[in-house]
């Protein structure tokens, strides 16, 4: 087992997964600013998306980049976590998301910036600025739709019943996990859990919204079983590179 | 001037006429993202550090670079990225601030570090009402954090009645 490689591939793979989801809200947005901030956000995470698989290629050597890794891989070898490749939803699925995940996300960049590797210390300290921001636009609207109208209430809170049953996928550790950590490499993602869980939860209170008591945390992604979203997802993402294949622009 | 002869402060001359492409009123050394320059054996190598992580002007940047160096009859060149230390808006000098303005974007203000998670409430600040580039009023109001480009925010001043971007603090 190639512990680094694997561990980029799970970074890698949450950021693109869930950066084209955002794309797909480009030009369908509620209003303009938020067609634009989506987009932004986007491509902050497919630009991540490229520095570490870009990395993973790297340390794999086997020949391949970030590009072959992202266009050339069948869904059974993506590592993300279930939760990225749900469907869009509707505006609240979206930012629950969002809220779920950047945290998540900006307490791991947070970590990997005193990664023994420089590059991806280095990618890493890039990526908390950017978290930054996402973390607060997703918080934002989430307390705007807990706290507007009725009929926001309750579909920012469907979005957090259907989707909290996803996010302990972000903190279960594997061996993959446990190497990386343990060489410094990486983080072990359980140690993220309580600092993500309080603040998500102050945020989710403050909003007026509930947590639902589930029993069951869905996982699978990080070893490649996937939702059956995820193929159609990536039918659309691939289809230009498998089918032109050395396109350039 | 040939490759073997250049000066690192030739090439950053020459670099100082290569602008930023989406704030073409900036060059990139005044941008902070030319983070070096080597002349080695007639190779010159330039380390750039993006702004964003998927800033899309990047590419465009790095052919532009190498563009002027080779009008100025240098080359080979070599253009490197660097991710450590990250880019900060902090690095634009008062001077690149002022032009910023006078183009009509408001200037960031310092990039603080955050301590806490999540900032909800965020206190009255510069960054919160940033100045007016038109009519230089603080009755303004930040529309949105993200702008037609990853660098910038969207911007109201309720004086002038004029939307206007804001570079972002980062």
């Amino acid at each position: 087992m190639n512990a680094p490689f694997e561990y980029l591939l799970r970074l890698g793979d949450d950021r693109i997964i869930l950066g084209h989801r955002l794309s797909e809200w480009c030009g369908h947005a509620p209003i303009l600013e938020e067609d634009i901030a989506l987009a932004n956000i986007a491509l902050d995470l497919i630009g991540q998306a490229s520095l570490l698989l870009g990395l993973a290629g790297k340390i794999e050597g086997q020949g391949r980049d970030g590009d072959a890794l992202a266009y050339l891989r069948d869904a059974v070898e993506f590592r993300n976590a279930l939760l990225l490749e749900l469907p869009k939803g509707d505006f609240a699925v979206t930012i629950v998301r969002q809220l779920f995940f950047s945290v998540f996300a900006l307490l791991q960049a947070e970590a990997l910036e005193r990664s023994s590797d420089q590059e991806l210390a280095g990618i890493a300290a890039k990526a908390v600025k950017e978290f930054r921001y996402h973390v607060r636009h997703s918080a934002d609207w989430v307390l705007k739709l807990g706290g507007g109208t009725t009929e926001s209430q309750n579909r920012a809170q469907r979005a957090v019943d259907d989707l909290w049953r996803y996010t302990g996928e972000l903190f279960l550790a594997d061996d993959v996990d446990r190497a990386a950590a343990a060489s410094g490499f990486g983080v072990d993602p359980s140690t993220l859990e309580n600092a993500w869980s309080e603040t998500v939860r102050d945020v989710l209170a403050r909003a007026g919204l509930t947590i639902p008591d589930v029993s069951y945390m869905q996982r699978g992604g990080r070893t490649g079983r996937h939702t059956e979203h995820l193929g159609h997802l990536l039918g659309e993402m691939q289809i230009l590179a498998r089918s032109h294949p050395g396109a350039s622009w | 001037m040939s490759a073997a002869s250049a000066t690192r402060d030739e090439v950053f001359e020459i670099l100082d006429t290569v602008k930023d492409p989406e704030v073409p009123v900036l060059s990139v050394v005044e941008l902070g993202i030319v983070r070096d320059v080597s002349v080695d054996a007639g190779a010159v190598t330039v380390t750039l550090t993006p702004t964003y992580s998927g800033c899309p002007a990047m590419r465009v940047i790095e052919d532009d670079i190498t563009a002027a160096l080779v009008e100025h009859g240098l080359g080979p060149v070599r253009i490197e990225t660097v991710y450590a230390p990250a880019w900060t808006t902090d690095w634009l000098s008062d001077e690149a601030k002022r032009k910023l303005e006078a183009y009509g974007i408001a200037p960031p203000g310092r990039a603080s570090k955050e301590t806490t998670l999540v900032s909800l409430t965020r206190a009255p600040s510069a960054a919160a009402s940033p100045r007016c580039p038109y009519c230089h009023s603080r009755d303004t109001v930040v529309k949105s954090e993200f702008g037609s480009t990853a660098c910038k925010s969207i911007c109201f001043c309720n004086a002038c009645s004029q939307p206007f971007e804001m570079f972002k603090a980062l």
